[in-house]
């Protein structure tokens, strides 16, 4: 969280509120939460493609001889795994076999970028740099790197008007560097809605370019600019975990269901209590709940199994591309099977759950 | 801004009233459905129930949050907006028209006064 009662402004903000954009604060900054509303927004993802601003992301780099052994240290993932021009998902795991944050990493020609959650930007770089060892240095670049999304089925057709990159030779999970709108950036294939997509690492002072290049070729083919909202219902649609209400210090990433960024054959902080979750099992999974009838299941909702809670509800929306409501939340390891049956406590009245498979929207068009 | 027509009278509690004879049709603001954002669905009472001055009718889900809403005048419900169980968004679009959500036959004329008029209302908002 920043320190002072001052919200930060992205390199966008004047974007945002000429465009009619609903501001909010989010993890210290000024953020657009929707524009036309949440679920015209969303389904323009899902169907053709839209633009959001991602600025209050944190963007750490890593150098020196050491910066290798540091992150195989300090993050969950196998990190010696990744060629140049690689990224990964992974974790940086409490010595408690909790959750610090979940991040990106980019293996760059001679270094490595990290991507971090908003509102951990502080906390992260402070847990680094009190295991930096050896020859590693850490830089904090948030406040200068603006970031922009662009995600959509038709993602690829839109940067290709604005870059002379050969995207269609571009895999999911790695970055290129090259001129986009005429300014030398470094973009990646990934993003946090299950659609194809990109994001636009952007020097601040550049900001301006690149938006307006963006809005003006995407204009024509439908874009629509995206907000804070539809994020956070695009990626729960795709059971991505979002660090604070699904996961934290206190979840271990196996009951998380984030086993698969483990790395179990190195060693890292944290590493004989996870692997004590995965040997002995976790006593609660987080799972998949679709609900029945006009509900709209909230974080901090209970699940019950007859009388009794057996758990909480960590994310929840109505979906808009099922239009069906949905939820993530820990339920005990008896009960974390598709198929079991459990209840949602909505204000007086409990509502029928069913655990599904991840994801809940199966027509991503992420490659 | 929010729209606020001057021939209708609001509660604090952002619903609004339209009088005609003892049929009060009631709904929800402009600024309150902004507030709210898209709006998922909702839960009014049924026709030939009982409603209260400043008492829970029913409850507004939207994605952002949920939210009881407060019979601005007492009466009995004559006519329940069944539109909106297949198009709760009409709300968002049209909040004084197509968006009304019951109308009641008033039982007490008296708490009419306690409503505010447009200038009230645009103070409570701003």
């Amino acid at each position: 969280m920043n320190d002072s009662q001052e919200l930060i402004r992205t390199p966008f903000y004047n974007f945002h509120v000429e465009a009619g954009a609903k501001m909010v604060p989010f993890a210290g900054f000024h953020m657009p939460v929707q524009y036309k509303g949440i679920t015209a927004e969303h389904l323009a993802v899902r169907k053709n493609v839209g633009l959001f601003d991602l600025s209050h992301m944190g963007e750490f780099e890593v150098s020196g001889s050491d910066a290798l052994a540091f992150l195989q240290k300090t993050t969950t993932n196998n990190v010696e795994a990744l060629e140049v021009g690689q990224i990964q998902y992974t974790c940086m795991p409490t010595p408690e076999g909790g959750i610090v944050d979940d991040l990106l990493v980019y293996r760059l020609e001679d270094r490595y970028f990290l991507v971090v959650n908003a509102s951990n930007i502080k906390k992260d770089f402070e847990w680094l740099q009190t295991h930096v060892f050896g020859d590693v240095k850490l830089e904090n670049l948030s406040a200068d790197t603006g970031l922009l999304a662009i995600q959509g089925p038709n993602a690829e057709k839109l940067m290709a008007k604005l870059t002379d990159y050969d995207l269609t030779t571009m895999r999911y999970y790695t970055w290129a560097r090259a001129k986009v709108a005429g300014v030398e950036i470094l973009f990646s294939r990934t993003g946090y809605t299950g659609e194809d997509g990109f994001e636009l690492y952007i020097p601040a002072q550049h900001g301006a370019t690149l938006w307006n290049a963006i809005v003006e070729k995407g204009k024509p083919a439908g874009l629509e600019l995206i907000g804070l909202g539809a994020r956070d219902s695009l990626r729960l649609e795709m059971k991505m975990a979002l660090y604070g209400n699904d996961i934290d210090e206190t979840t271990s990433p196996v009951e998380a269901g984030l086993s698969w960024i483990i790395d179990f054959d190195k060693e890292f902080v944290g590493k004989d209590i996870i692997l004590r979750h995965k040997l002995e099992k976790p006593k609660r999974r987080l799972v998949c709940l679709e609900l029945e009838g006009k509900a709209f299941p909230r974080h901090g909702y209970e699940i019950y199994d007859g009388d009794s809670v057996i758990g909480e509800v960590t994310s929840g929306t109505f979906s808009p591309s099922l239009q069906k409501p949905i939820a993530l939340g820990y339920v005990p390891r008896g009960k974390s099977k598709a198929g079991s049956v459990v209840e949602v406590a909505i204000r007086t009245r409990r509502f029928k759950a069913v655990v599904v498979k991840p994801p809940f929207y199966k027509e991503g068009s992420h490659k | 801004m929010a729209n606020i027509p001057t021939e209708l009278r609001y509660s604090k509690e952002h619903e609004w009233v339209k009088l005609e004879g003892t049929t009060a049709t009631i709904g929800i603001t402009d600024y309150a459905q902004g507030e709210l954002g898209d709006i998922v669905f909702v839960e009014l009472p049924a026709v030939g129930d009982d409603v209260s001055m400043m008492k829970p009718f029913g409850t507004i889900e939207a994605v952002k949050a949920v939210s009881d809403m407060f019979a601005p005048l007492s009466g009995k419900i004559i006519e329940v907006n069944t539109a909106l169980d297949d198009d709760p968004m009409i709300i968002n679009r049209d909040p004084y028209g197509e968006g009304w959500m019951i109308k009641i036959d008033i039982s007490d004329q008296g708490e009419i006064e306690q409503l505010l008029d447009a200038d009230g209302y645009n103070q409570v908002i701003s």
